[in-house]
């Protein structure tokens, strides 16, 4: 499986939770803080996400960024 | 942000997604679950991928996304309550080697701006217009529009669109769609990944046709709004799926010939 994480902008996070239903893996929940707005931003709760970006298309505030390991350099020169 | 990461386990992860650089810093001040962030993010990003920041200029309208100028880090040009077609008509013969687009809502483009938004569909403008349609004035507080669907209740309807007293809701899209001046007329949504991949295309494509000069490229986007429908976002998502699509289905209704 590929790894991936992603970081979430909680300060512009809104708590809309389309992000959670758009996760495929379904890695990601409501925090149980609150940011300084008095959202209950969106948070990683398991190491299963595989960066697919699924959640950053969906992020109405882009406050997601997502990392993702690079394809492995056999796989990579094969595909070409 | 960093480019890399390294995960608790040793495994070194790069960035692959990140907020387009050609939006501002500036917090979106639209509600929890919107989709105009959503289609901000999306153009701003095909802006950025395309590399035409310095050549684009954006029309806002009145409505919702009245501060788009505040987000989009391109030039902007506000307009009045639904003449943004008009002006980004002016601006692109004067300015005829920029890349033009409007942005409107539905109380903008099919309510007060109709006459507007059909005339420069039927002179062909070389333009884009992004058309927004949430099926209800979400700014005002959620009254009536001519794109609500029949039995829909808003606070200017509280017992569901009468079609007999006030009509069928207006598929503007489809009418721009007739004109022979319009080149690229596409209805799209942006609830799900998919869909908003699909806008991405559909965006790219729209100013790759402006830059040929091909003719007013239309884009529809189905849009969601909880506070106007008083349904939480998740709940706007299933909404739009099981209500609104069946009313406006998804696909182009218009693609060049070739």
């Amino acid at each position: 499986m590929i790894r991936g994480t992603i970081k979430v902008d909680t300060k512009i996070c809104k708590g809309c939770e389309l992000c959670i239903i758009a996760c495929p893996q379904d890695v990601l929940a409501l925090s149980v803080n609150f940011n300084e707005k008095g959202y209950r931003y969106v948070e990683l709760i398991s190491s299963a996400c595989t960066g697919c970006i699924n959640c950053a298309l969906v992020c109405p505030e882009a406050a997601i960024t997502v990392y993702r390991e690079p394809k492995p350099v056999k796989k990579a020169q094969a595909k070409v | 942000m960093e480019e890399k990461l390294i995960l608790e386990d040793g495994i070194e992860v790069e960035q692959v997604y990140r907020r387009p650089e050609t939006l501002t810093d500036v917090p979106y001040h639209y509600c929890p679950g919107c989709s105009h962030s959503v289609v901000h993010n999306v153009l701003m990003e095909v802006v950025a991928d395309l590399g035409i920041q310095e050549q684009t200029i954006g029309v806002a309208p009145v409505g919702c996304s009245v501060f788009a100028y505040h987000y989009m880090n391109v030039d902007m040009q506000e307009a009045a309550h639904g003449r943004a077609s008009a002006v980004a008509t002016g601006i692109k013969r004067v300015m005829p080697d920029k890349l033009v687009f409007s942005y409107q809502g539905d109380g903008d483009l099919a309510a007060i701006g109709t006459a507007e938004t059909i005339h420069t569909a039927n002179r062909g403008e070389n333009i884009l217009v992004v058309f927004i349609n949430n099926g209800i004035y979400g700014m005002t507080g959620g009254q009536m529009a001519p794109t609500s669907l029949p039995g829909m209740v808003t606070s200017t309807s509280p017992y569901g669109r009468d079609v007999s007293m006030v009509g069928y809701p207006l598929k503007i899209t489809e009418l721009v769609a007739q004109l022979p001046a319009t080149y690229y007329v596409t209805r799209q949504s942006a609830h799900n990944p998919n869909a908003v991949r699909k806008l991405k295309k559909a965006i790219t494509k729209s100013f790759e046709y402006q830059q040929q000069k091909k003719g007013t490229c239309f884009i529809e986007v189905v849009s969601n709004c909880p506070s106007g429908w008083k349904m939480t976002p998740v709940e706007t998502i299933k909404y739009l799926e099981e209500v609104m699509f069946p009313y406006y289905p998804l696909g182009d209704l218009k693609v060049p010939k070739n």
